[in-house]
């Protein structure tokens, strides 16, 4: 019996589709179950319709793929949205007896499975847990033990009173027993619980823990999709560490508040997407020039302008690495998974203090809206270390103070890293500007004091070439002739192509790059290979010019930029099709 | 912080560059010994500027400082305010910087009331990029970008500040030392967002806006029988376009400010060399 199931609530926005899915995610993990989730919010064809998706499977799943086992539809568009992904002999959980569903008409190869999703609601006490009937009905179809729904519903529904719990766990289990009792299909499907735990989360949750876990205590933002989660996780629980969230006016605002945050020696923190990068970039400049460490994080998202907000897209790339007038260094991270998301915003912290510089993280919104699981040891904060750079002391203070007793936060080391006081420091009292400054951070034009301290800023990033590790992820076969080539978010769907690829005899070399300023020298693993495909969720190929650049070889490209992710399979297939026109078929 | 502090040691080894005569002098003068007076020294002290002739002002001070990007230094103290609310907080601008570009971070700025002070140096004109219209400029006042003059009213920046919720308003004058430095003080003695206008007057390219201009119009509310806790008697004194007001407009003696109502009260920049205390009860949350 198949073990890998993918599920699906569909219907309109406002029909609660986001929490009933999480329910389902959340009592799979809890079983012991592997899930992958994405979402569907806005239409190909017209507004409303909206997704919840869950992947499931006994080994760790890191991808959507284009297939859809179990469908509970509550309107029919739901039904049409998902014709592609929908295959014979598909179950499609409905509602007969609501009058919008009473016509629909079943793909003959699918399965239809007429649940009175609403009668039975109102029979465990309310309309309003419809959704909840169709859960019940689909672990039948699932092969999936009921009561595992109970934990999930209780964390759920556990502070609106118990009897609404078992309102819910009754609605459950009258969904299942209808579809014992009224169908005699032979369900495929065997969800096997096992006794691991999990934690489910996603990448906004998971870069807003990893900035409390390294140290963060200032946040400030200003809500935009989707990199709101990441506010509202540190919301309500940043405090119970000794930090504050302030919710600023705008994105000006917010990266201002972050900079004040930062000058005063708290590790500081913005978040938001494209949009928002584009007012900061006004600040940006100041706190690379300043020196000032901070962490911005770009959940990116469709672009241009306000672009596709709900959609997936890698379009912000060289935004991020050339954004501002004038020439000034920065960092720039890009996580490649969930739990990468946390893993690298602790990097990030760390650098920025280290450097002195701004780093910045960027996310998409696939990682942000996918709630994957992982064994809690995946985020085990004894390993965090926290690295907060030249920070000097009244005891240190004098050795960085001229013959006037002055102190000079931007004098020009052979690392390129100054000393930093924090405010309060005695003797450490110091200005900095975004004027080009001298190590006193004065104001100053001489052309030998210019060069020196935008050597001394470049020269920091040679520093961090020398002292960090700034590597690739590696998966696949080292020695293959194919390369492939991703950076962000796109691993898990790449990762998966390569079993694909294997299971059809293709042998291929993947490398997913986390870093993308300083970033990993390929050379020599572009050398090796015969065919380099860089795959990226955008319509130019930036991250693949860069790669040209370095390297001075061309590549080959697979772009996608329709606001959906990469799917496992359709990235395998694109793979076998890039090979099949360069001549390159290996099997 | 050492009683033994003189304004004097507010003052760094820059030499100024603004012109001769110019109201930002005394405007300076008057928070380096408003901060002296209140027990504040250099090092706990962090002045934040935008740009603008005023913006030069953390170059001229000694204490940690940021001279940031046009009309945001307001975001900047509130920054650095809360992630150390040990740190006095002095923020300074000009009219462009505080009531033109950044006139949005005011109205929030006022509305958070968070404990620092906010020195406007207002000339009524675009000095720095010699003489264009600022928004607090008259409106038949003519300027290389205004001939006919901007043909629009001033911005009443203290009626912006009580409409969005101000707990403490003043208006002071660069050259009256004196009652500059005793309303500059009281700004910083405040429990919340202190705010002073102060005239101080561009002798370069405001012929209008003058000294002697200024010493005619000001009327002290010291010398009238205005309560500064009377938010009424206030909003009326604020809304008389043709009177200058010198003094404490308005104040709030029930004012909370922003750390308090949020329960900000540490040192933000000490934290442990590993993930805090309790983080596993993070990930524990997702299960």
């Amino acid at each position: 019996m198949p073990d890998d199931l993918n599920w699906a609530i569909g219907g309109e926005a406002g029909d609660g589709i986001d929490s009933t899915g999480k329910i389902f995610a959340q009592a799979l993990s809890r079983a012991g179950r592997h899930v992958f989730t994405s979402k569907d919010f806005a239409s190909r064809i017209r507004g409303g319709y909206t997704a919840y998706k869950v992947r499931t499977g006994a080994e760790p799943v890191e991808s959507v793929v284009d297939r859809l086992d179990i469908l509970i539809a509550l309107t029919e568009r739901t039904i049409e949205e998902n014709m592609d992904e929908l295959h014979e002999g598909s179950f499609i959980i409905y509602d007969d007896e609501r009058s919008t569903m009473r016509d629909v008409e079943i793909p003959d190869e699918m399965i239809g499975l007429p649940v009175p999703l609403k009668r039975l609601a109102e029979e465990a006490g309310g309309a309003i847990m419809r959704n909840v009937v169709a859960l019940g009905a689909a672990c039948e179809v699932a092969g999936f033990p009921i009561e595992n729904l109970d934990e999930a519903l209780e964390k759920r529904f556990g502070s609106k009173g118990q009897a609404i719990v078992e309102n819910n766990e009754t609605a459950a289990r009258l969904g299942r027993e209808y579809v014992e009792e009224e169908f005699d299909y032979d369900y495929p499907y065997e969800l096997i619980c096992t006794d691991e735990d999990y934690v489910l989360l996603n990448g906004d949750q998971a870069i807003g823990m990893g900035a409390i876990a390294a140290g963060c205590r200032f946040y400030a933002g200003y809500p935009i999709t989707p990199a709101t989660e990441v506010m509202e996780y540190l919301t309500g629980r940043i405090e119970q560490f000794g930090g504050t969230v302030v919710q600023a006016e705008d994105e000006l605002a917010a990266i201002n508040l972050a900079l004040g945050g930062a000058r005063a020696g708290a590790r500081s923190m913005t978040a938001t997407s494209g949009p928002g990068i584009d007012l900061m970039t006004e600040t940006f400049g100041l706190v690379a020039t300043s020196e000032t460490p901070l962490v911005i994080v770009d959940v990116m998202r469709s672009g241009p302008s306000t672009g596709m907000p709900t959609k997936q897209e890698q379009g912000d790339l060289n935004m991020l690495l050339h954004g501002g007038h004038g020439e000034v260094p920065r960092f720039v991270l890009a996580p490649t998974t969930v739990a990468e998301c946390f893993h690298k915003t602790i990097e990030a912290f760390n650098l920025a203090e280290k450097y002195q510089i701004p780093v910045y993280l960027t996310s998409d919104l696939s990682l942000a809206v996918t709630e994957q699981t992982y064994p809690p040891e995946e985020f085990d904060m004894d390993e965090v270390e926290v690295e907060r750079g030249k920070v000097v002391d009244e005891e240190s203070i004098a050795d960085w103070q001229n013959e006037n007793e002055q102190f000079q936060p931007h004098f020009p080391t052979a690392d390129g890293v100054s000393p930093r006081a924090f405010p309060g420091t005695s003797g450490g009292a110091h200005m900095t500007t975004g004027l080009e400054h001298d190590a006193l951070g004065r104001r100053t034009e001489d052309p030998e004091v210019r060069v020196e301290q935008v050597d001394k800023r470049d020269r920091k990033v040679d520093t961090a070439r020398e002292r960090e590790n700034f590597d690739y992820r590696e998966f696949g076969n080292p020695e293959a002739d194919t390369l492939v080539i991703s950076w962000g978010s796109n691993e898990g769907a790449m990762t998966e192509a390569l079993t694909l690829l294997e299971d059809d005899g293709y042998d291929v070399r993947f490398i997913s790059v986390p870093y993308i300023f300083p970033r990993p020298d390929l050379s020599e693993e572009i050398d090796a290979s015969e065919t380099t495909i860089v795959v990226e969720c955008n319509a130019n190929g930036p991250f693949a010019d860069l790669i040209e650049h370095d390297t001075l070889t061309r590549v080959e490209r697979i772009n996608k930029y329709t606001g959906v992710r990469f799917k496992a399979d359709e990235l395998a297939a694109e793979v076998k099709d890039v090979l099949a026109e360069t001549g390159e078929v290996a099997q | 912080m050492s009683s033994d502090v003189r304004f004097t040691d507010f003052k760094s080894d820059v030499q100024p560059t603004w012109c001769p005569g110019c109201g930002d002098f005394g405007t300076m003068n008057g928070m380096m010994k408003a901060l002296a007076n209140t027990g504040n020294d250099p090092d706990n002290t962090f002045v934040v500027a935008g740009i603008g002739c005023s913006g030069k002002i953390g170059t001229y001070m000694r204490s940690y400082a940021l001279h940031g990007v046009h009309g945001r230094a307001l975001p900047v103290g509130t920054g650095v305010k809360l992630a150390n609310p040990d740190l006095e907080v002095m923020v300074a601008g000009g009219d462009g910087d505080g009531y033109s570009i950044g006139a949005g971070h005011f109205v929030h700025a006022v509305r958070r009331n968070v404990d620092m002070t906010y020195v406007v140096m207002d000339n009524r004109i675009y000095g720095l990029t010699k003489g264009q219209a600022s928004p607090t400029s008259r409106s038949d006042f003519e300027t290389s970008t205004t001939p006919e003059g901007p043909s629009q009213p001033p911005v009443n920046p203290l009626a912006l500040a009580l409409a969005s919720g101000a707990t403490f308003i003043a208006q002071s004058f660069s050259s009256d030392s004196q009652r500059h430095t005793e309303i500059v003080q009281q700004a910083i003695e405040h429990d919340g967002f202190g705010f002073v206008n102060v005239f101080s007057p561009c002798v370069t390219f405001n012929d209008v806006d003058t000294y002697n201009y200024f010493r005619d119009a000001i009327v002290d509310l010291d010398e009238t029988n205005h309560s500064p806790n009377d938010r009424e008697s206030a909003k009326d004194k604020i809304l008389e376009a043709d009177k200058e007001y010198m003094g404490v407009i308005y104040q709030d003696d029930e004012s909370v400010p922003y750390s308090e109502r949020h329960g900000i009260d540490s040192n933000m920049s000490e934290i442990p060399d590993g993930a805090p205390e309790g983080a596993m009860d993070l990930v524990r949350e997702f299960y």
